[in-house]
């Protein structure tokens, strides 16, 4: 292995990292929320996936498109009739109710599938490799890169270039004010919650078929979210992909040096970065 | 009536900030609100849009009772405001801060970037900035042209000469019989009695959370106004 392809390698692997993150970002920046549920909801999509797979037989990116829907309609329920409830000045009652869905989803996942490891068949696909000349890159690893740069770019899109978006940005700022607008802010905190659970769908697609999951590995996943949105600096989407660049990185350089080091490695660069840099590397100027 | 409060009763919390106020606003109307710091002004205006809820009937909009609806729902019915403070997006450009006003409702009207733009002309040369990043005057300009974009039937202004220089507020009154001319009802709240009662029609004096005079705006004389203002007796 040769220092390029290490770091080939993990800004690779940041791409998943940034597929984790972008939905959290996505949602706390709009709402100031902490989804604790977020990587449960992951692994929740990865398994309706994974059964639209295993009975309808369906191709997994085909039956992500299947349950990308279902996922959005999921999120705008859960905030509409969950979360906008308990939304307000004291940040606790949002973050204890979505621990409790985290438990909740966890133990129902466990109750409906068993704690067996499953994975998203994805047929050559999961072996297959690109030879770049210098290095050479597993397929997998780089349509996951280059679905996160695509959802990152597409989020963007609709902040800055949509109407949705510039509700989006008012809410966040003031919703109050959005709301003398004609804006209803608990709709437009719905709609932000229902995208980012497609995201989710699309971050459940490539961590289903990349490694083997199970009922109770959602808060794993959740951490590299968190560390990856506060590394790129809160509510930044770019700093979010940044972000879990640098993960991703850290842990490819610790594997090479000694693969016990890798999950450690990630966590040292995003305590560095934070000593660093305490507002993350592109905090929003507002707020 | 057009828009009118019934013994309305608000207030945060268990502060009570307004005692039973009695407030009517016919079509094409001018009214002023005036009245000294903590009067109940702004909490008035924010009876009427729905930011404060209250009873159903101590708002009623064409006869129908909206006290209760939702901010975003009071709006939709063609009420809009200019908040005290001004309140713009700070993510928001210029341009995308008027649009935001006429984003959910669009009535058909005079009012469309052009037509705002040719009001304050100094927003179209600054369109693409951050509107926090204009000057305090140019910012009242952005909130009211944001709450035309919607052509509302009823405009609510806030204090739009708090923290002005006297030229800034005399251009941006300039602008008052244009918005008149399009048929618009609008209450001013004010503290500069003056501005208030040159652009209105009928005036109200608030005190400490009760209407304390109403009377046309040219027939009433200052030591009503001053008696009304101070609680003095006349
Ligand atoms: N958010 C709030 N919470 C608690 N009390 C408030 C709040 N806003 C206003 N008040 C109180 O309600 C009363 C009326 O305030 P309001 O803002 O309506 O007055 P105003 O006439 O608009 O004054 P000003 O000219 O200073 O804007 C005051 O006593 C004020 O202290
Ligand atoms: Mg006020």
């Amino acid at each position: 292995m040769n220092w390029l392809d290490i770091l080939v390698q993990g800004v690779l692997l940041g791409g998943l990292y940034a597929l984790f993150a972008a939905g959290l970002s996505l949602v706390f920046g709009i709402m100031r929320l902490v989804n604790l549920a977020h990587g449960d909801l992951i692994i929740f999509a990865a398994f309706a996936i994974l059964l639209a797979v295993s009975t309808l037989g369906l191709n997994p990116f085909l039956a992500a498109l299947l349950a990308a829907p279902l996922m959005f309609a999921l999120g705008w329920a859960l905030q509409r009739f969950v979360l906008n409830r308990v939304l307000g000045k004291d940040i606790l009652p949002p973050l204890l109710v979505t621990f409790g869905l985290s438990v909740a989803l966890q133990n129902g996942l466990l109750e409906a599938f068993s704690a067996d490891t499953r994975r998203i068949p994805a047929g050559p696909l999961e072996s297959a490799s690109l030879d770049l000349g210098i290095v050479t890159v597993g397929w997998m690893p780089l349509l996951t890169f280059l679905s996160a740069v695509l959802v990152i770019l597409a989020l963007n899109r609709i902040f800055y270039a949509t109407a949705l978006g510039r509700a989006f940005r008012a809410t966040s700022d003031d919703p109050v004010t959005a709301s003398l607008m004609g804006i209803d802010p608990k709709g437009i905190f719905a709609i932000a919650t229902g995208l980012a659970m497609v995201v989710v769908t699309v971050a459940a697609l490539y961590l289903g078929m990349r490694a083997n999951f199970d009922p109770s590995i959602g808060p794993a996943r959740l951490i590299y979210a968190f560390e990856a949105v506060i590394i790129g600096g809160l509510g930044s989407l770019w700093g979010t992909l940044a972000g879990g660049i640098i993960i991703g990185v850290a842990q490819s350089l610790g594997a090479a040096i000694n693969p016990e080091w890798q999950i450690l490695a990630g966590h040292i660069a995003f305590l560095v970065v934070l000593l660093i840099r305490p507002r993350g590397l592109f905090p929003r100027a507002v707020d | 009536m057009l828009l009118e409060t019934r013994a309305l009763t608000a207030g945060y919390g268990q502060f009570n900030a307004l005692f039973g106020v009695d407030v009517t606003l016919d079509k094409a109307e001018t009214v002023a609100v005036i009245g000294a710091n903590g009067a109940g002004k702004s909490t008035l205006l924010r009876s009427i849009t729905g930011v404060l809820r209250n009873a159903p009937d101590m708002v009623l909009h064409r006869g129908d009772p909206i006290g209760a609806l939702p901010a975003h729902l009071v709006m939709q019915r063609g009420i809009a405001m200019v908040p005290e403070g001004r309140k713009l997006f700070p993510s928001l450009t210029v341009e995308e801060n008027l649009r935001i006003g006429g984003q959910v409702r669009r009535a058909p009207g005079p009012w469309t970037l052009d037509t705002i733009y040719d009001l304050f002309p100094i927003l179209k040369e600054k369109r693409q900035m951050p509107g926090t990043a204009l000057s305090g005057g140019q910012q009242q300009m952005v909130a009211i042209g944001r709450a035309l974009m919607s052509n509302p039937e009823v405009l609510l202004c806030d204090e739009i000469s708090l923290g002005l220089a006297p030229v800034v507020i005399r251009d941006i009154y300039a602008a008052m019989p244009r918005i008149k001319d399009q048929g618009t009802a609008i209450i001013v709240v004010e503290q500069d009695i003056g501005r208030a009662l040159a652009v209105s029609d009928r005036v109200y004096c608030m005190m400490e959370g009760r209407v304390t005079l109403t009377a046309r705006a040219a027939e009433v004389s200052r030591s009503a106004i001053h008696a009304a203002y101070f609680g003095e007796a006349a």
